[in-house]
């Protein structure tokens, strides 16, 4: 770990500020994963902004009907809730299938969306890893490859991305609220919010550098049976193989994404209109470019009889 | 005390303390945070320096060059060591790899710097700087590219082959056959505590604070590596968190600790930061297993042959699966041969029932599919072939065998007559439901052990000897013994272990602890009784040891009495004749295990299990069952998520973290119960007890893969059974 300098922001607008005025500064909110990557000079801050003590850890309705999420709203918190519970269960569900309860209970909703992949290279700094270092090139393809992505990678990069609870809000059609750096908000929907590697995996988001996450909403209610399963090697505390966050109206329409396959929470609109004919023809759809590696090739499978399975549990 | 003979009536027949359930006697300190583990103390060390360790980049080559200069100058740095200015070292017999390598590279994160610093985050930040070139040069990665060059090689002490009668023509003429291969993969012991050690150096005699299950051991490694007397090293290791094979020498922290106290004159803590304890330390090797078995239609076994290959770092050891298969089933042709590369990855050595464990994966699916071929029951295909000799000299029998009666009590016990034999017949909701069984075997070994008693005038007996309890029950079935002994409450009694001031013990490993260490405090003990009846004038071999107090006819004196103010010592071992020779000492059991299917995801989850033991004398049912729970969990470990995945290209293994080598959490474990047969055996010590830990794990992925192979139909010979090996074969879901 490197020595870095450190400060606890009051107003997201100065935290913002102070990230436009530190080239090399990171927002820390619980550390769950930053402080790991840290200590591995996986990440190498000269600046920490400690955004803890903004007030950003509320969950309010919205004038639309949904709900505001602040960005440090605590993962166990934002799972309990009961207006989640009862309106956004594939989000409650999500996140109770994420890490343990000790990490939900620091991890809060924004750094749950910016975590890092786990690709093990990624974690190992005598690899190379364009994503840790642009260039090195990617020791996972050719070498141990099972979790990685079997649809969206690149030449450059499969990892895929981690989160269970972006999974959710992905088929949620949540929106990211922020405060750009140099002072304005915005707000980016989340189908707009993660890149695919493409020739820069290291660029992960559309966010632009020292931009602060200060809350993400949740579009009225859509109802529907609301279904997540995580498919993993071991029945707790383990990264997905393959995830479905699954949204099924009473006519079989609905909404799918699927985590563990990409670099980002995968949901194609085209396969969605396919929920009606079955899993076979969403999954043909959903992977319709897909390009998996000799080890993770079974996830193809594996993706298609995990949706068949929540499809039919969605009936039932 | 020499044990050449069948134990007798002896005083911890009694059974008042021994045997009993007691709670653990270390129990409190450990659950309030206070006992102190390697790296945590701090009695007389005013201002320790932290050490850093730095591992190879590269699996096999050379460094060209190191450049310290700004590694050197960072804030807190106090010195480096390196090959280079560490002075000449030694290597210990022990270990295959150097401690400290350089300028030559044998294995991936093989140690070749410390960096010592005012603080831990200096040394890390420091090792950070440090700058190394290397060339590498072309190693062997992959097992199955290198097997067919493998050489025999004797392991164990058996022989690299071993025949008896005609296994080929035997094998070629039995009706019915089964000739499959398998192969388990490299696994790491993944226990809690990651190595760690304190060194200080007080002129020339060296004082190591580490986590080791072998101290004696350990003494004699470290003297050798740093070219000094055995008499100036001292190991103290009171409390280890769990070791199962990997602390059973001593590892780079203790070397590297000494190294870098000798050179900044100060105490220095070195831990091995978890994503590097499984590249630079040990591991046990992978394995491919081919096993033939040829048997009559009516299931008695004609020819067993069990062939294994491993790889291992120049001058290792094979992982010597194939020893059980000389001994655990009957039949009159045999054969057997353990095969050895030369593997590049990090080394290879023992992790819990070394051996046995990864034979037992293998031995124990091909039993099942063999009754499947002869339509049996696999419960009754081994019991016909169950064998109360040596297969091998059948004029030497078993000790203690009662492998039959561990399967029979395990399948009344857990309902094994509900078990559909034909495969993929039992639903429960989105479950396929299968039952599976396999036996578990592990040898007993006898190896002496010493131990120090002394009484006081208050009338506490303490213990001293250098065995250590890695989470075991050690403090606490060495208390017993000595209660029992001395007849004295448990709370009457002090345990010290684990410091090389005390006694050679036998050490924790290969589950011969238990059993030899409490014989050899059972034999300071009688001497310490001796001391008791001469000091009194009491004929020492009709005396009574009982209630605090010594008894003669009608003369009673409280112990505390007996010892004044001078208090009494005694220092005694057991040292062991040649009966482990005329008498084969092995422990049984069963494994039970019950499994559900995903229909859809072809997730495997365990959901019943029971084991049955037959290992003599229970000397604490509750520390016992913890060994087995414990395990048993391993072996589910093994059975279905435990890989460390070797990177053939680099050389390395890739998951080297434990969010990457998964091992089970809670939500993987059902209710277990582990049920021990009443059972002494009285060739194995005074204590008539044998080892359980390691017997516990021997057989139980077994039964979990047969457990699948009930529930699916789909037989996978290649550990561990993650569902990506059953999907393809899995039927459609609806
Ligand atoms: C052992 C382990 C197992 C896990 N298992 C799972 C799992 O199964 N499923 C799963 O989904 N996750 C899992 N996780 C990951 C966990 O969910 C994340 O670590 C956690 O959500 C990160 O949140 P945090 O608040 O601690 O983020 P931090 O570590 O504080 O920050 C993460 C990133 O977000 C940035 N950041 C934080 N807040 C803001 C903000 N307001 N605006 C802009 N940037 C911000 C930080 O700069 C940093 O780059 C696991 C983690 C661990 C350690
Ligand atoms: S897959 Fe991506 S994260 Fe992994 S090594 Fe390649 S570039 Fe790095």
């Amino acid at each position: 770990m490197r020595s870095f300098t450190y400060e606890r922001a009051r107003t997201p607008a100065e935290a913002a500020a102070s990230a436009m005025r530190k080239p090399d500064a990171k927002f820390i909110a619980g550390g769950t994963n930053l402080l790991d990557l840290m200590k591995l000079e996986i990440e190498t801050p000269a600046h920490l902004i400690d955004v803890n003590g903004l007030a950003l850890d509320k969950i309010e309705p919205t004038q639309e009907g949904g709900l505001r999420i602040g960005a440090l709203v605590r993962n166990t918190d934002l799972a309990a809730d009961t207006r989640v519970r009862r309106d956004y269960g594939v989000l409650s569900r999500a996140l109770l299938a994420g890490a343990s309860g000790q990490l939900r209970n620091m991890a809060t909703t924004a750094g749950n969306l910016l975590q890092r992949t786990r690709c093990p290279y990624f974690y190992d700094t005598n690899q190379s890893c364009n994503k840790r270092k642009p260039g090195s090139g990617c020791a996972a393809i050719g070498g141990f490859s099972r979790q990685h992505a079997v649809v969206g990678a690149s030449e450059a990069c499969i990892a895929t991305h981690p989160s269970d609870m972006a999974v959710a809000m992905r088929a949620l059609d949540a929106t990211v609220e922020t405060v750009r750096p140099d002072g304005p908000t915005r707000t980016i929907p989340i189908a707009e919010f993660y890149r695919l590697p493409g020739d820069t995996p290291h660029i992960e988001t559309t966010l632009m550098p020292g931009e602060l996450i200060t809350a993400v909403t949740l579009p009225k209610p859509v109802g529907g049976k609301q279904i997540y399963r995580k498919v993993r090697d071991r029945a707790s505390y383990a990264f997905a193989l393959v995830s479905v966050a699954a949204i099924v109206q009473r006519d079989g329409t609905g909404r799918v994404a699927l985590g563990g396959v990409a670099h980002k929470p995968w949901r194609v609109e085209a396969a969605e209109a396919q929920m009606p004919n079955g899993a076979k023809a969403v999954a043909e759809r959903l992977f319709a470019d897909a390009r998996p590696t000799r080890q993770n090739a079974f996830k193809l499978a594996l993706a298609e009889r995990t949706l068949g399975a929540v499809l039919a549990e969605a009936k039932g | 005390m020499r044990f050449e003979t069948p134990a007798t009536i002896n005083p911890i027949d009694q059974l008042k303390v021994v045997g009993k359930p007691a709670d653990r006697i270390d129990g409190p300190l450990k659950t309030t945070g206070t006992a102190r583990y390697a790296y945590e103390h701090h009695e007389g060390m005013p201002s320790p320096a932290y050490g850093y360790v730095i591992g190879s980049a590269i699996a096999k080559g050379r460094i060209t060059g190191i450049d310290l200069t700004a590694a050197k100058s960072a804030p807190g740095v106090r010195a480096i060591v390196t090959a280079d200015n560490a002075g000449k070292l030694g290597k210990g017999d022990r270990n295959t790899a150097k401690l400290l390598g350089g300028p030559d590279i044998e294995h991936y994160h093989q140690a070749i710097a410390l960096v010592v610093a005012d603080t831990f985050e200096q040394a890390r930040a420091a090792a950070e700087l440090v700058r190394v070139d290397y060339v590498r040069t072309d190693g062997a990665f992959d097992l199955a590219a290198v097997k067919d060059i493998a050489k025999p090689r004797a392991v164990f002490g058996g022989p690299a082959d071993t025949a008896v009668g005609d296994f080929a023509d035997a094998f070629a003429a039995a009706p019915v056959q089964l000739d499959a291969s398998y192969t388990t993969p490299d696994q790491a012991h993944a226990m809690m505590e990651p190595h760690a050690s304190i060194a200080t150096w007080n002129g020339d005699k060296l004082t190591l604070w580490t986590s080791n299950q072998m101290i004696a051991w350990g003494v004699g490694e470290v003297a050798k590596t740093l070219d000094i007397p055995k008499e100036n090293v001292r190991l103290i290791s009171p409390f280890i968190g769990g070791g199962f094979g990997s602390k059973l020498f001593v590892r780079s922290d203790a070397l590297l600790a000494a190294l870098g106290a000798r050179a900044t004159g100060r105490p220095v803590k070195v831990a091995l930061p978890r994503p590097f304890v499984f590249n630079n330390t040990t591991h046990r090797p992978a394995t491919i297993q081919r096993i033939r078995i040829g048997a009559t239609r009516d299931g008695k076994i004609a020819a067993i042959g069990h062939e294994e290959w491993s790889g291992n770092l120049p001058g290792g050891r094979p992982e010597g699966a194939v020893s059980q298969t000389r001994l655990l089933y009957a039949g009159a042709n045999r054969m057997t041969a353990t095969r050895l590369a030369e593997l590049n990855l990090p080394e290879g050595n023992a992790m819990r029932a070394p051996g046995e464990a990864s034979g037992m994966m293998a031995l124990e699916i091909a039993v099942d599919e063999m009754a499947e071929r002869l339509g049996m029951d696999p419960i009754e295909f081994r019991i016909i072939n169950d064998t109360q000799v040596d297969p091998e000299k059948p004029e030497r029998p078993f000790s203690q065998r009662r492998l039959t009666e561990c399967l029979r009590t395990g399948a009344e016990r857990f309902g094994w007559n509900k078990r559909n034999p034909q495969p993929g017949r039992v639903r429960d909701g989105r479950w396929l439901v299968g039952m599976g069984v396999a036996a578990a075997f592990r040898n007993n070994l006898l190896t002496k052990s010493a131990a120090r008693v002394r009484l006081d005038n208050n009338g506490v007996v303490t213990v001293e000897t250098d065995m250590t309890d890695i989470g075991t029950g050690s403090y606490t079935i060495i208390a017993q013994t000595a209660a029992e002994m001395m007849g004295v409450p448990m709370e009457k009694v002090v345990v010290r272990l684990g410091d090389s001031n005390f006694p050679v013990s036998s050490g924790s490993g290969g589950q011969w602890g238990g059993n030899n260490s409490t014989a050899g405090v059972y034999a300071a003990c009688v001497k310490l009784r001796e001391a008791v009846a001469q000091k009194l004038g009491f004929n020492s071999a009709e005396a009574e040891f009982a209630d605090g107090e010594v008894r003669l006819g009608n003369r009673r004196v409280p112990l505390a009495q007996a010892a004044g103010d001078g208090g009494l010592r005694a220092e005694d071992g057991i040292e062991y004749g040649d009966i482990d020779k005329k008498y084969q000492q092995s422990t049984f059991g069963a494994h039970f295990v019950e499994v559900g299917v995903d229909a859809a995801t072809a997730e495997i989850r365990v959901r019943r299990m029971l084991a049955v033991c037959a290992a003599g004398r229970i000397l604490n049912p509750k520390t016992a069952r913890s060994q087995v729970i414990g395990a048993m969990t391993m072996g589910v470990g093994a059975a279905l998520m435990e890989e460390l995945v070797v990177d053939e290209r680099a050389g390395f293994f890739v998951n080297h973290d434990l969010a990457g080598y998964e091992v089970p959490v809670h939500a993987d474990i059902p209710h277990q119960d582990a049920i021990f047969l009443d059972e002494t055996d009285p060739m194995s010590s005074p204590m008539k007890a044998k080892g359980v830990a390691e017997l516990g794990i021997c057989g139980v992925a077994a039964a979990v893969a047969n457990a699948a192979y009930n529930a699916t139909g789909i037989r996978v010979r290649d550990y561990p059974i993650t569902l990506d090996k059953l999907l393809e074969e899995m039927p459609d879901v609806g």
